[in-house]
């Protein structure tokens, strides 16, 4: 009787190690990659290193700012691109479609979101930089290029987050409005909308995420060159692609510059998160996670 | 002028069903033009021989079985070590917690490790796994690196599928005298196998198709690796390298097609395993 009391005390505890084995992940991370990146910022400097403009580690210049507003330039068009289409088909799918249409569309969506990016990048760089190159000019590695992949495949975030926030709008919202003579659209624009908006913006916030952190398909189709683009035709380079070009071969200072990138983009994803997170309790709303 | 006054309420209803139907339809066709270019593409350089021989001349020729192998290998090593861990934590959470507060925080624990960008997990697995562990560049050091990316998927899916168990179960279970750890083992745990299998499937189907978490920690070798410290080369590696290093258009299209097939056959058994756990449950 007491054995089996201890047992299910140290069940109990182990079970509870694993509940926080995310969050100790989370740490060990955090930590590595800080540690690796300290050196940089004090020889460097944080600011220096943040908002320098020049990236030329042969001369010991480790300013990432280019890569910065590379990364939120393919994030924004990225967005312009997947936005509309994405909340078009969210409400299509949740308002509109038929039952078959609906089912039908949902592996669809699953199926996009379980291409490999390697597929995606690979698809970019054999079948979109030749178009863009041959109707806009240029090589046809640009932030254009880049952008319209990372719209392709953040599409399925923001569509499913986006479905669970449509879903989640009580129908009596929607009675009362085609009650009063309303038609689906104007239910749709001036009701569900706005009470669907903060799962929405969940939706894009994930959305953005996924685009920031991306890492290979943008390099194979942005060009990656280090400079500020003149037009979204010209080649970029972004946080992400910085440390993947670089890793395999960079050593000590460059090295830890690296690392200190990642933390730039470690502590872009935590703002991000806890944007969302915020607006999720401020609405008490749940939305489960974003990955099914 | 006020816009809405435009069109009346019955003419922009019409409009805007035409655009909402041709949101669908680009969603469609752009996944129909992806995997429809890869495969017709990919698909005449698959054969038995490129399934399942060595590349040759760094994959210019010859096949892809040693990638094959790497990355059943790592998948294999990330699910088994990712399942206990997140079904553990979806068990704590469902039978144990009941401080609401700890509860927000593990889920956003979990959630923020879903969100980590998978470079960001490729040079943990470099700096932890490969130099401060020692562990080298190897199977095991990337099917570690995919267990972490694995944990919160596993967590999530086991998380509502444990709390969607009926508590007439264990009600069941606990008026037959049973102790809160039989009832988990005997009556919780059986019903969730479906869920928990799909939640594992959709972790693994990611895994299969990570190659920036791995770059850096699992070596790039193009030898059949045998044991757990040999550095591979899965997949989504191998493809990433023939296309940037220009070695072989027509091999890289193959192993593309390979990897989408792989992902279309776990997507499709997850739809199915779904399929059949919501008649199961809904009792029809």
């Amino acid at each position: 009787m007491n054995r089996e009391k201890i047992n299910e005390f140290l069940i109990e505890k182990g079970l509870f190690i694993t509940a926080i084995f995310s969050i100790i992940i989370i740490f060990t991370i955090l930590i590595f990659i800080v540690m690796e990146a300290l050196p940089a910022f004090q020889e460097y400097g944080f600011f220096r290193f943040m908002f320098g403009m020049e990236w030329s580690p042969n001369d010991d210049n480790f300013g990432v700012f280019t890569m910065i507003l590379g990364s939120i330039f393919v994030t924004f068009l990225a967005l312009m691109m997947a936005v509309p289409l994405s909340l078009l088909c969210a409400f299509f799918m949740e308002e509109i479609a038929p039952n078959k249409v609906k089912i039908f569309l949902k592996p669809v969506i699953q199926t996009l979101a379980g291409i490999p990016s390697v597929v995606y990048g690979f698809f970019g760089l054999t079948v979109l930089v030749p178009l863009v190159r041959e109707y806009f000019g240029g090589t046809g590695f640009s932030i254009f290029t880049a952008s319209l992949i990372l719209a392709v495949m953040i599409l399925p975030t923001i569509i499913s987050v986006s479905q669970d926030a449509i879903k989640s709008v009580p129908h009596d919202f929607k009675e009362a409005s085609f009650g009063l003579g309303s038609t689906n659209w104007q239910t749709i624009r001036l009701i569900i909308f706005p009470a669907a908006l903060p799962g929405i913006v969940t939706a894009i916030i994930l959305g953005i995420g996924r685009a920031i952190g991306e890492t290979l398909a943008v390099i194979m189709v942005a060009g990656n060159v280090v400079q500020i683009p003149g037009s979204i035709f010209d080649p970029v380079r972004t946080l992400t692609t910085n440390i993947a070009l670089e890793m395999g071969y960079a050593t000590g200072l460059h090295y830890n510059a690296l690392f200190g990138t990642a933390v730039i983009l470690f502590i872009i994803i935590i703002i991000l998160l806890i944007i969302a997170n915020y607006i999720q309790n401020k609405h008490g709303m749940d939305i489960g996670g974003g990955t099914l | 002028m006020n816009f809405r006054r435009l069109w009346s309420p019955k003419t922009s209803q019409k409009i805007m069903n035409v655009v909402f139907v041709l949101s669908g339809i680009v969603t469609l066709l752009i996944l129909i033009i992806i995997l429809g270019y890869v495969i017709i593409r990919g698909l005449p350089a698959i054969n038995l021989e490129f399934l399942f021989t060595s590349p040759l001349e760094s994959g210019k020729e010859g096949g892809i079985f040693p990638m094959i192998i790497s990355s059943l290998y790592v998948t294999i090593i990330a699910a088994l070590i990712a399942t206990p861990l997140g079904v553990g934590a979806a068990i704590y959470m469902s039978e144990y917690a009941k401080n609401q507060k700890l509860i927000k925080f593990i889920r956003f624990g979990a959630e923020t490790l879903a969100s980590i960008p998978s470079i960001i997990f490729g040079l943990f697995g470099l700096a932890f796994f490969v130099v401060f562990m020692g562990i080298g560049w190897s199977i095991l050091s990337g099917g570690l690196v995919l267990a972490l990316m694995a944990l919160p998927t596993i967590f999530q899916v086991s998380e509502v599928t444990l709390s969607s168990i009926p508590s007439s179960y264990k009600e069941g279970s606990y008026g037959l005298g049973a102790t809160k750890l039989q009832t988990i083992f005997n009556v919780v745990l059986p019903a969730a196998i479906p869920g928990i299998i799909t939640g594992v499937i959709l972790a693994i189907t990611r895994a299969i198709s990570e190659a920036a978490a791995v770059m850096y920690a699992v070596g790039s070798s193009l030898a059949i690796p045998i044991s757990l410290f040999d550095p591979g080369r899965p997949l989504p590696l191998h493809l990433y390298i023939l296309a940037t290093e220009g070695i072989s258009l027509e091999n890289a299209y193959g192993t593309a097609a390979v990897l989408i097939i792989i992902v279309l056959i776990l997507t499709v058994s997850t739809n199915i395993l779904v399929e059949n756990y919501q008649k199961k449950i809904m009792g029809k």
